[in-house]
């Protein structure tokens, strides 16, 4: 028995596929303009290119020449990683049929739909795609600014300040203390900062096993807390003090000249400040005017803001619904965009919206843990369908099988993602 | 999992045809240490023949006591009559206390009374008994029928345009290049084991949480289509 497939699928499947003629300005194909070559951006640009075959004129502005994970940027605190491992060139997109331009999106005319370029002069598009990561927000750790990213490194952008964060706990004297000042929701990476507890935590056990951590935390609770903690008495007795909500972890103020961080009104002298603010969309997604607070409201469907149907804006930099702000949740949405975009413009199928993610994160070797849902496209926003935590108490055997699992994930979204 | 990272490719039947379940799967590498224990007498792999004991490749599946040419214990000759074939339940309580199984067996030897040990030995040989086809927990011998999927499913002809935007969501693990270092490796199936695959997550027959959620929110033409996709694929 064999089912005609276009007879199934059209009546089965709600395909949405765009009869309208394609969307064109002026003459030429359609222009499709990427700001911002991470976790959304790069796959938004190389999913458009390779599926639309020539057919859409595809731009990425990105104005670093390798991109630096933040994904597995904690395990080269740890000594998993070593920094190479975390760079990746933008060659294959370009192979791929992208233009890729290194320069900073300085400004978007959404009127005239154009983008500045800080090197001068514009590019036209018909669709602007903005994945632009986040900033911080001035002023949320009272005593912290940028200027004071040296002193007390945020290493929430992956590259030098990664490798500034490392030297710092590299000098780290005998028996000091690593304070963190861990971020308010929403923010990039829900686990993040506790892997890096963690990381930081098995460095200094083989390193300096009498240093302390400390961190402050404006959060009563936080992402796979059971198991970070579970881990945290099981490998690292008595070395972290997590200071919640509940015990003062939001009042916090730093001073990076003497080195000190005061929570809840004490003073502790620290060896190294881990200042992690309150986040941001990237600047240029306020400066397209399609933001509302910190965030960009998008529709789940497609991407696309709220502000404006012909900008789209992906990962991080969006407030989209249910899903955390991660490489993978960006890396999902930019697919879903890529599809509908393309059908936008050249008439191709759209298919239904589907989204997913999990992250792993490590808590010390071979003990992999992992969370993850399934997502869905509704008219408010994008929505939670299902999904799974790593349990306490699993075998060590299933733990080492998850960290080998996000060793393969890693190897398979920077290839999605770069080509 | 280390055996699938072995063997990459995969899975033509998800139903455990033996008790023991998959994710207490053993180490082969552990169990090739565990092995030292029964050289003296077996020899497994390439070129390897009968000694003391009978030689142990192609084991699963096989009924206990069959090699032509060996001279097997009387006791085991009767077990194998009366219908013990070898698969991993069995040869785990086999080794745990040969005489258990087959009273007057002429294999000397007091049984592995760790688990795990057990399990890796058992993961070990299973290895010379593959087709790489399989997955480690079924036997190498089976094959497609072993499902209960309505043959209906199994007919439906995906879109393989569906099917590679769907392929977007796999791919941010699975490599499309069919590379597979911790992730097993889903290009060039055949559509059939795909499928079969497929529903045996959906329906959580086959363990993995992140698979059986994904799985588990794709239709019947949507799971068509994804194989049909992951089959033609070029790159
Ligand atoms: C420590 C840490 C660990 C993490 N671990 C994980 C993990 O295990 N799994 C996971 O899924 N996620 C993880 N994440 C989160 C993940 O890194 C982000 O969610 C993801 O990178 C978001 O993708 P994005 O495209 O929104 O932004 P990004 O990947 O940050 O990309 C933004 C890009 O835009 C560029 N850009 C910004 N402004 C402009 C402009 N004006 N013009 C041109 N270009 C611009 C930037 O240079 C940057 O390359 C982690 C994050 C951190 C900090």
């Amino acid at each position: 028995m064999s089912f005609n497939r276009r007879a199934f699928l059209g009546t089965s499947v709600a395909l949405t596929a765009t009869l309208a003629a394609p969307m064109v300005r002026g003459q030429g194909k359609p222009r499709v303009v990427v700001v911002g070559g991470g976790a959304g951006g790069a796959t938004a640009a190389r999913y458009l290119a390779k599926d639309s075959k020539g057919a859409i004129d595809v731009t990425l502005i990105e104005p670093t020449r390798r991109y630096y994970t933040c994904f597995f940027s904690n395990l080269y605190l740890g000594g998993f990683k070593q920094m190479e491992d975390l760079g990746h060139s933008y060659g294959g997109l370009a192979a791929s049929g992208v233009n890729v331009v290194h320069d900073w999106a300085v400004g978007v005319d959404r009127d005239a739909k154009t983008v500045s370029l800080a090197g001068g002069g514009s590019l036209p598009y018909d669709k602007l795609i903005l994945s632009p990561g986040i900033d911080f927000v001035e002023g949320a750790v009272e005593g912290w600014d940028l200027s004071a990213q040296n002193a007390m490194p945020h290493a929430y952008k992956a590259g030098s300040q990664t490798e500034l964060l490392k030297a710092q706990l590299m000098a780290m004297p005998q028996g000091g203390t690593f304070a963190m000042v861990a971020p308010p929701n929403p923010y990039r990476c829900p686990p993040g900062p506790y892997e890096r507890v963690s990381m930081v935590a098995h460095f200094l056990k083989q390193n300096n096993p009498t240093a302390k951590i400390i961190v402050a935390d404006p959060k009563p609770k936080f992402s796979k807390m059971a198991l970070f903690q579970e881990g945290w008495a099981d490998h690292y007795e008595g070395m972290v003090d997590w200071i919640g909500e509940d015990f003062g972890g939001g009042n916090v103020s730093v001073d990076p000249g003497a080195m000190t961080v005061t929570i809840d009104g004490e003073v502790t002298k620290v060896d190294v400040a881990n200042v992690i603010p309150a986040m941001k969309a990237g600047r240029i997604a306020d400066m397209a005017g399609v933001t509302d607070g910190n965030w960009a409201p998008v529709n789940a469907a497609d991407m696309s803001t709220k502000a404006d149907p012909d900008v789209y804006v992906l990962g991080d930099a969006s407030s989209q619904g249910d899903m955390p702000k991660s490489g993978f949740s960006a890396n999902s949405q930019a697919k879903v965009c890529a599809n509908a975009v393309r059908g936008a413009l050249t008439g191709s199928k759209v298919f239904p919206a589907k989204f997913s993610n999990t992250c792993w994160s490590l808590i010390a070797t071979n003990d992999g843990v992992k969370v993850g849902a399934t997502y869905e496209a509704t008219p408010e926003k994008i929505a939670k369908v299902d999904g799974f935590i790593s349990q306490t108490g699993e075998s060590s055997d299933l733990r080492k099988a998850t960290y080998e699992e996000s060793e393969g994930w890693y190897t398979g979204i920077t290839s999605d993602m770069l080509g | 999992m280390p055996w699938l990272r072995q063997h990459g490719i995969a899975v033509v039947a998800f139903f455990l045809a033996t008790a023991v379940a998959a994710d207490e799967f053993g180490d082969p590498a552990a169990g090739e240490k565990v092995f030292r224990k029964c050289r003296a007498c077996h020899q497994v792999g390439e070129g390897a023949k009968h000694r003391i004991g009978p030689h142990l490749n192609g084991l699963f599946g096989r009924a206990a006591a069959s090699h032509e040419g060996f001279r097997y214990s009387k006791a085991l000759a009767r077990v194998g009559d009366s219908g013990l074939e070898w698969h991993a339940d069995t040869l785990d309580d086999f080794l745990e206390n040969p005489r258990s199984l087959a009273s007057g067996t002429r294999m000397s030897f007091p049984g592995l009374k760790k688990e795990k040990d057990r399990l890796d030995l058992i993961a070990y040989l299973r290895q010379f008994s593959d087709d790489p086809a399989d997955i480690p927990e079924a036997d190498p011998t089976a094959s497609p029928v072993d499902h209960d999927l309505d043959p209906a499913i199994l007919a439906l002809e995906g879109d393989p345009e569906y099917g590679e935007y769907l392929s977007s969501e796999c791919k941010t693990c699975h490599q499309a290049s069919g590379g597979d270092d911790g992730i097993p490796s889903i290009v060039f199936w055949p559509e059939e084991d795909f499928v079969i695959a497929m529903h045996a997550y959906k329906n959580k027959k086959r363990p993995h949480p992140v698979m059986q959620m994904l799985a588990g929110r794709l239709n019947t033409e949507e799971i068509a289509a994804l194989a049909a996709y992951f089959a033609t694929l070029e790159e």
